[in-house]
């Protein structure tokens, strides 16, 4: 199969990368091109242009700034999930990594890339939620940061303008007795998220729970946090109880998917499931 | 758009259309067909070779993408007449019937074994889930993977 023609843009600066989108409004970014390429093969996508961004010396790799943690945004799953940094401070990442795709497609695949595609059933943007990160982006007027609450908006749709580019991922450290955890029921043929939950649970001295951040992905349109569950995790002991009535409240107010493989109802059920297996763990793991 | 591939350690400067995949360019402008199209939606991994050492689907990447890059398909794993670990276990623990998928299965089992070098089965499995066989069931497939740990760490 081949996809329609277009023309090949090799920028070697951001800003040569935001001309190019400016000139060429049909155009994509090209990163590691695994949600892209195929979409276009089968000619749902027909781009007259591609912009591939990989070569951009500084858009790749990892970073420690002391309270955060910074990734490019064409740094590839295989980067993120090898790195010992990552592994050491923010442990769900390569936890979910390792059940995206497949081998071939963490080699190329990079999380600034789905992030930006923003697929409803892709496994990061919960992830990102539960952990508070925050995203660079570039554009013709300069740089600005867009906080991960404000970043999903709808389906295959973010704050991120036309002619912006996202160029990085901060993490901020978790603080203190932090455990975090995600648990995905996987589409048995295509591995996508039917559902999956991110939760990042902090603790007090007294084993109660300081801070929570829960979201799911693949339930509805876009990736959501958990607000109503959050709260009532806040001033309890993540006792058995208090996390089966925290995970009840998951699917409040949410707007779920329904298609050939899960009903809108399931979809519903499946997060209150597993909203509470993803808080189980986490707390088990923050209590050390 | 002018590029050059370095594959199996031979450099290969040509013009492609932009929209050229890897795997059209390795098999029919090099004529390397020994790397495979199965599925071309890239979930089979048939076409699956290495690029800078990593195992990924030439279904899914352009030729442009490959511009600079070195590129090892299953023509260039044996040396000197003598196969590569992967491929011999292949061979030994029968790990094909039709051997359509083949060439992938053993590309990908390079990479695994690049970062691990004594894999549990559980982990071959995990590693091998881009690639598809209709044929043997994994069970020897497994098994050939195993040996060649096994070899490669003798």
């Amino acid at each position: 199969m081949y996809p329609s023609t277009f023309e090949y843009y090799r920028p070697s600066s951001v800003s040569e990368a935001i001309q190019l989108l400016s000139q060429n409004p049909d155009a994509k970014l090209l990163a590691g091109g695994h949600s892209l390429i195929p979409a276009m093969k089968l000619r749902l996508s027909s781009p007259a242009a591609l912009i591939d961004i990989t070569r951009i010396p500084g858009l790749s790799g990892i970073r420690d700034t002391g309270d955060r943690v910074v990734i490019g945004a064409t740094t590839t799953y295989d980067e993120v999930m090898r790195s010992e940094l990552i592994q050491r401070t923010l442990p769900i990442l390569p936890e979910t990594i390792d059940v995206i795709g497949d081998l071939q497609v963490r080699n190329l695949g990079t999380i600034g890339g789905s992030l930006a595609h923003a697929d409803p059933a892709a496994d990061l943007p919960a992830v990102m939620l539960a952990l508070g990160a925050e995203f660079k982006a570039i554009g013709p007027n300069g740089e600005r940061t867009i906080p991960v609450d404000q970043f999903f908006v709808d389906l295959f749709t973010t704050a991120l303008q036309p002619n912006e580019i996202l160029t990085e991922i901060a993490i901020p450290k978790p603080a203190g007795r932090t455990g975090m955890a995600y648990e995905k029921f996987a589409n048995p043929a295509s591995g996508y998220a039917v559902v999956g939950a991110a939760a990042v649970v902090t603790l007090g001295a007294d084993g109660r729970v300081t801070a929570a951040r829960v979201a799911v992905t693949g339930a509805g349109p876009y990736a959501v946090r958990r607000t109503e569950t959050e709260q009532a995790l806040v001033g309890q002991e993540p006792t058995t109880e208090v996390i089966k009535q925290a995970s009840q409240r998951a699917s409040e107010g949410m707007t779920f998917n329904s298609d050939v493989f899960a009903s809108d109802e399931y979809r519903a059920h499946l997060t209150r499931v597993f909203v509470g297996r993803a808080i189980a763990k986490a707390a088990q793991r923050a209590q050390g | 758009m002018q590029i050059t591939v370095k594959v199996n350690g031979v450099a290969h400067t040509h013009d492609v259309e932009p929209r050229m995949l890897l795997v059209h360019f390795l098999r029919d402008v090099l004529n390397l067909t020994g790397t495979h199209i199965g599925c071309d939606t890239s979930q089979c991994g048939a076409c699956t070779v290495l690029m800078n050492g990593k195992a990924v689907k030439s279904c899914t990447v352009f030729a442009v993408q490959a511009d600079g890059a070195e590129i090892t398909t299953i023509e260039g794993l044996a040396r000197d007449g003598q196969l590569h670990p992967v491929q011999e276990g292949f061979w030994e623990m029968h790990g094909l019937q039709c051997g359509y998928c083949t060439p992938g299965m053993i590309m990908t089992a390079v990479d695994l074994l690049q970062r691990i070098p004594n894999p549990t089965e559980e982990q071959i499995r995990h590693y091998l889930e881009g690639n598809l066989c209709r044929c043997t069931g994994y069970q020897n497939i497994v098994r050939a993977v195993q040996y060649a740990a096994e070899k490669m760490r003798a």
